[in-house]
């Protein structure tokens, strides 16, 4: 038996690398391996002309070899921890809001005929299929202060006696364009989770007393913890280092660390800063998630 | 009055009423079963009862009162479900105190009833499991505890021991009767195994294709069939074509072609003419040779066709000269083993003069 046994596992073995083989091949080239290289950038000195200083000593450049200098730097400073700060709220404000309005209507379709709801996804993820910064230049243009939205605003504001505002170019139209482009990655998730449920436990609630209200808090709500979370991850990470949205929507002063880290690549061509500034905001994203996972974990149990 | 009335009740799908004029009238503390096969209604039935489905015509009165526009969350009627429904992210004692949490009891209140329920159905050990932690039974018992915590008029069961294996059904059927004695409240229960049915239940109501065959208590159901349908689904019996031929003083005088004349007891609305089945139990043939069959009104010879030996009793088919198959069961019970017949020995079949009823058509 024991032979068998051995042989049968030596084949799920074998079976196990090869399906799972050519993805960790992908990620071991395209994320572990720049990571690494990214961790080792970072305690570099930046060359002269972009790039990092060489190792060894060459005689015509003073900085070589391996330091902490950029580290000490970010410290040293608490605008780039402001800017980490910034980045955070915005992030999670977008998943807040995302969340917000994608739950409803994630339960409206998972609670359609199923011959609608496949038809009704199809037109949530439908953005997804041009390319997203199409969309948000078609928001300079909606929030623009030719246009009706901006117009509508002001006359608004204008009736309780507030001076006019400026749409784009600022954190408003910043977290409007980012809902717009991530919402679908919330809706999806949760819908998926949603749709999962077996109706008889609202049957049950019902029979039990359990009014409409009741029935969603102590039954829905509870059950979708784990499609929340995975629309928390879906949204949240990305949305940390956008660096297009504010770029185009935000004013000067809404700088997030996505915008921080490319001009160190592309302007300051700081690269062994953009790298300290990279690896510091995986790691705060970690533990971001982490604390997320812990928490929702604990009100979700075993649903 | 009774605690339950269902009054010309008629529910529709489409073209097909799934449940078709049904009266019921359950009285309080009953165990009361709705027994038929599958897609007869009698799902259906429980949910209208507990305001899931609405009748399409017909009242349903609880202690007299019409639940009409009484929401499902409002009536004091509790179900427990086919697959139990527990709730997968709740422990079994938050399972179990959902529905007082859900009437806003006080923390004191709601922790004495729930020590209580969980002695009840002995699952004190295992308040803080989560249900899938959980085997079948006490699955079982969590969602009984669950549905009885705050002492419905009425609990529904349908279909409550379908899932579980054989030898914990037989265990949940004798614990099903004590509980409900014990609580007193009154249980309609569903299901299509009738042996269950006549176990467990006060009394039982026959469904065929959304109507009510017959109502009854078990014994009665299944000595005096109303109709072939009731004869066929509740256990077995042999049915053999059969024209009244006299009605006598306590007495039907039946005619059988090929056979002859079988005496059996009188009963009421048939009349000479009258064509139909003569319907008997298999328990109720003896089958022997000549001379031990004497004293009996209706024997004949027949011809052992096939035998079904089955430890306790042994199962034999035996033809009538007319070609029928008629079923005879013989205990095992002589010491020694059973004496058998053989297939295809010639022997007798007969049966009292007070055995077996006339169906009609
Ligand atoms: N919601 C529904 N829509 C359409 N047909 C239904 C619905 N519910 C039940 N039926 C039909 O009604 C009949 C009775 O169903 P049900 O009450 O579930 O029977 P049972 O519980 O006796 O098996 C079946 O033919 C079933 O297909
Ligand atoms: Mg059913």
């Amino acid at each position: 038996m024991s032979d068998g046994h051995e042989r049968a596992s030596r084949s799920t073995r074998l079976t196990r690398w090869l399906v799972s083989g050519p993805p960790l091949l992908f990620l071991l080239l395209l994320v572990a391996i720049p990571g690494v290289i990214m961790v080792f950038a970072s305690f570099r000195y930046p060359g002269d002309f972009g790039g990092l200083a060489p190792l060894l000593s060459t005689g015509t450049q003073a900085l070589h070899g391996f330091t902490t200098e950029t580290y000490r730097f970010f410290f040293s400073d608490f605008i780039y921890a402001e800017v980490f700060i910034k980045s955070f709220v915005m992030a999670l404000a977008t998943t807040l809001i995302c969340l917000v309005m994608a739950y409803p209507l994630a339960l409206l379709i998972a609670r359609s005929p199923k011959r609608s709801r496949n038809l009704m996804m199809l037109l949530v993820i439908l953005p997804l299929t041009s390319n997203f910064l199409i969309g948000i230049y078609a928001w300079m243009i909606l929030l623009g202060p030719q246009a009706a939205l901006n117009h509508v605003l002001n006359v608004l504001l204008g009736a309780f006696g507030v001076a006019p505002a400026r749409l784009l170019f600022s954190p408003v139209a910043v977290m409007i364009a980012m809902v717009y482009v991530y919402l679908p990655f919330m809706v999806l998730p949760l819908y998926t989770n949603l749709e999962k449920h077996d109706p008889v436990l609202l049957d049950a609630a019902q029979d039990l007393g359990a009014n409409a209200w009741q029935r969603f808090w102590r039954v829905t709500f509870p059950l979708s913890q784990p499609g929340m979370f995975a629309g928390f991850a879906l949204v949240f990470i990305p949305a940390v280092g956008m660096f297009a949205v504010p770029e185009l929507l935000g004013g000067t002063g809404d700088i997030m660390v996505g915008n921080l880290i490319k001009e160190q690549f592309l302007a300051t061509r700081d690269w062994p800063f953009g790298s300290t500034l990279s690896i510091l905001l995986t790691l705060s994203v970690l533990l971001v998630v982490w604390l997320v996972a812990k928490l929702s974990a604990r009100g979700g149990r075993h649903a | 009055m009774a605690l339950l009335e269902l009054r010309n009740v008629t529910r529709r799908f489409g073209d097909l009423a799934a449940v078709d004029d049904v009266s019921l009238a359950i009285e309080a503390g009953e165990f009361f079963t709705l027994l038929g096969p599958s897609g007869c209604g009698k799902t259906t039935i429980l949910r209208m009862i507990a305001g899931f489905e609405f009748p399409d015509a017909g009242q349903i009165l609880l202690d007299g009162k019409d639940l009409a526009g009484v929401p499902a969350e409002k009536r004091p009627v509790h179900t427990v479900f086919q697959s139990y429904a527990l709730f997968p992210h709740l422990t079994v004692a938050e399972n179990i105190s959902f529905p007082l949490r859900m009437a806003h009891h006080d923390p004191a209140d709601i922790r004495r009833h729930l020590k209580d329920a969980l002695e009840q159905v002995r699952l004190t050990g295992k308040a803080d499991k989560y249900p899938h932690e959980l085997s079948g039974g006490q699955q079982q018992r969590v969602a009984l505890a669950r549905a009885l915590i705050n002492r419905p008029r009425l609990l529904l069961l349908d279909e409550s021991l379908a899932a579980l294996d054989a030898k914990l059904r037989e265990e949940m059927q004798v614990e099903l009767i004590s509980l409900q004695r014990a609580v007193g409240i009154t249980f309609i229960f569903v299901t299509h195994a009738q042996v269950e049915a006549l176990a467990l239940s006060h009394r039982i109501a026959v469904m065929n294709q959304g109507r009510v065959e017959q109502v009854d208590v078990p014994s009665r159901l299944y000595s005096h069939p109303r109709n072939r349908f009731v004869a066929d689904f509740i256990g077995q019996i042999t049915m053999i074509p059969a024209q009244v031929e006299q009605v006598g003083r306590g007495h039907l005088h039946l005619m059988v072609e090929g056979l002859g004349e079988i005496v059996t007891p009188l009963q009421q609305s048939v009349a000479a003419g009258d064509k139909g089945v003569f319907a008997i139990r298999p328990e109720q043939v003896r089958i022997g040779v000549q001379a031990e069959l004497a004293e009996l009104k209706n024997h004949f010879a027949g011809e052992v066709h096939s035998l079904l030996y089955q430890g306790d009793v042994s199962v034999y088919r035996v033809r009538l000269p007319n070609g029928t198959l008629i079923e005879a069961l013989l205990p095992n019970s002589a010491p020694g083993g059973a004496e058998l017949f053989k297939v295809g020995a010639g022997i007798r079949v007969g049966w009292r003069h007070d055995a077996g009823v006339f169906l009609h058509e």
